[in-house]
């Protein structure tokens, strides 16, 4: 609110040097604050989507000259064996991830309760979240090893054969996506015992009082109230799923036989590695990642509008 | 509280739980109670194909000694800090500034440009990889720890803006609105009222953007190559490629790797929950 009879001198006896600076000072002050920020991101996050749609479009070794090519890039997917393997893997992270989210909540329900020392269990069990990704597809390529791996340590004292599960094919994608749940479920665990923080112990009592219990109080009274912990489970669970890199990196490098390939790793396959600078085919191919993550981005940015305009 | 409290139960339920918690934890947390004691090795205990047994010997400082020695970890773990510190500092500064400006001013552009910030925060890292690697290569930043905190600062301002615009708008807006009567330059307001105020979610986010950074793998190896540039994350996959069969080295090489983070979550864990758990609780 610029005040009409303000005089010339401010509070503080400094002369107000630029009356239009005063009167449009609440306009303009946003735009200052957000000019650093938005043009950062305009420059690193949003221009270069737009660079890897037209890109799709091209021929391009990431030296010479890009050559248009049209459709051809989308054409070549189109045929491609190893972009519906990357598919079919993804699709098999994006269901199997979901399961971090009730590991999550019976840990964190494991987890809730008030006894000596409990914090520190809770920290202990959050632990697989905080190292990098790396050391955890290190640790799990141990884990599997098929000469001196725990895991067969393990299966054979109950007499099962050893499983080389990083180098068969239909166990790999599982393998590799066993490890990334470890981490996964620490997150939605923290996000459930913060929620679990927050129900609301009336209503527990008022269920008790009707009889409800164990499952049916957990499924009536306290899932309802943990709605967004929920929520914010989902989302990153579904960002983590389709995101997922460092482990097959680190763990397989997209082995066996390219069977443990999702469409993020391949398209660093594509345009980064020694099968060959293909540019416009990797875009192509982080086009139809991006365009999956979108139809999940428009729902969660859905469902923010929502809650802004009922507060 | 949920389930029945353990103080309410009977004695038996009450043992058992006690006894459950640790070993719980110990079978959650194998693979890197495995990797520990592989670290306390000595190297011939891998030869003789003592892998799950007790160490036959304590060579736990030898192990780690010979990290910060004989490898080029050291670089690697100064490279990592000389990428996460800047970026943690750039990402806060910057979101401080737009959360500001999107939690207490009303314009029409206002939600576009936040839903901006988030959506571009969500998308995956594939298709900002080749422009991004172009444009670092043609700004001749390629291969140098600029580069890449440069890329880090402007991705992680679209996570910081929505966690501190969220958290400006659940501070209380009259003490703005007695500021602006009181004729308080905008900037002012911003700096004497609302920064002090902003303490905690800076902490939050500060612990939280450190952790993200420290373990960035994909745009280390699509931004740099090298020890010269590479942080930790990196370099334990070289690391491993130089030692592929010296597990003790390798297990100290991944403890250290992974400490960093480790410590600042127990150090400043209640900020870190706090920053994690942002909207997930009302």
């Amino acid at each position: 609110m610029a005040d009409a009879g303000a005089p010339a001198v401010s509070r503080h006896n400094k002369p107000v040097k630029n009356s239009w600076w005063h009167k449009n000072q609440q306009s303009m002050t946003p735009w200052l604050f957000l000019a650093p920020g938005i043009l950062f991101f305009l420059f690193y996050v949003i221009f270069p989507i737009y660079q890897s749609f037209s890109l799709s479009f091209y021929s391009w070794d990431g030296l010479g000259e890009a050559e248009y090519v049209g459709a051809y890039n989308y054409e070549e997917l189109y045929w491609d064996d190893a972009f519906y393997t990357s598919l079919r893997n993804n699709l098999i992270w994006l269901v199997m991830y979901l399961f971090a989210i009730p590991a999550g909540l019976f840990i964190a329900l494991f987890l809730n309760q008030t006894v000596t020392g409990i914090r520190l269990y809770k920290s202990l069990f959050f632990f697989p979240f905080v190292i990098s990704q790396v050391v955890v597809g290190l640790v799990f390529t141990w884990f599997y090893d098929p000469t001196f791996g725990l895991l067969n340590y393990i299966l054979g004292s109950v007499g099962i054969p050893p499983i080389n599960v990083l180098g068969d094919e239909n166990f790999v994608t599982y393998g590799i996506i066993v490890a990334g749940l470890w981490p996964q479920t620490a997150y939605c665990m923290i996000l459930y015992l913060t929620g679990l923080n927050a129900v609301d112990p009336e209503q527990i009592e008022a269920g008790r009082l009707d009889g409800a219990k164990g499952l049916r109080m957990l499924w009536h009274i306290i899932i309802p109230q943990l709605r967004p912990a929920t929520f914010i489970a989902f989302v990153v669970t579904i960002i983590g799923a389709l995101r997922s890199f460092d482990l097959i990196s680190v763990m397989t490098n997209g082995g066996p036989y390219g069977e443990s390939r999702v469409l993020s790793f391949y398209m660093f396959e594509v345009a980064l590695s020694e099968y060959g600078f293909r540019m416009g085919y990797g875009a192509s191919i982080a086009v139809v990642l991006f365009l999956i993550m979108l139809v999940f981005i428009a729902y969660f940015l859905w469902s923010m509008y929502q809650e802004e305009k009922a507060r | 509280m949920f389930p029945t409290p353990i103080e309410r139960t009977s004695r038996s339920w009450q043992i058992s739980y006690q006894t459950l918690l640790p070993l719980a934890l110990i079978l959650w947390l194998l693979p890197l109670i495995a990797v520990a004691i592989f670290s306390f090795k000595p190297a011939s205990d891998f030869a003789n194909a003592n892998y799950w047994g007790w160490p036959s010997s304590f060579k736990g400082f030898t192990n780690y000694a010979l990290v910060f020695t004989g490898s080029d970890m050291p670089q690697y773990l100064l490279n990592s800090v000389f990428i996460t510190v800047p970026t943690v500092i750039g990402a806060v500064a910057l979101s401080c500034m737009t959360g500001f400006a999107l939690g207490v001013y009303k314009f029409k552009a206002n939600i576009w440009i936040f839903f901006m910030f988030v959506a571009g925060n969500f998308v995956p890292f594939q298709i900002l990889m080749v422009p991004v690697r172009d444009l670092t290569l043609q700004m001749g930043l390629y291969n140098t720890i600029t580069g890449l905190v440069l890329f880090h600062i402007a991705f992680q301002t679209g996570f910081c803006t929505l966690f501190m615009r969220n958290f400006i708008r659940a501070l209380p807006f009259e003490l703005i609105e007695a500021a602006r009567v009181e004729g308080v330059a905008e900037w002012r307001i911003f700096w004497y009222i609302v920064l002090p105020l902003m303490k905690p979610a800076i902490a939050a986010l500060s612990v939280l953007i450190f952790t993200f950074i420290w373990n960035d793998y994909f745009w280390a190896v699509v931004l740099t190559q090298g020890v010269e540039s590479q942080p930790v994350t990196a370099g334990i996959t070289s690391f491993n490629a130089q030692y592929r069969a010296a597990y003790h080295l390798m297990s100290a090489g991944s403890i250290v790797a992974a400490l960093p983070p480790v410590a600042m979550f127990f150090l400043m864990q209640k900020h870190f929950i706090a920053g994690l758990t942002l909207g997930a609780v009302k």
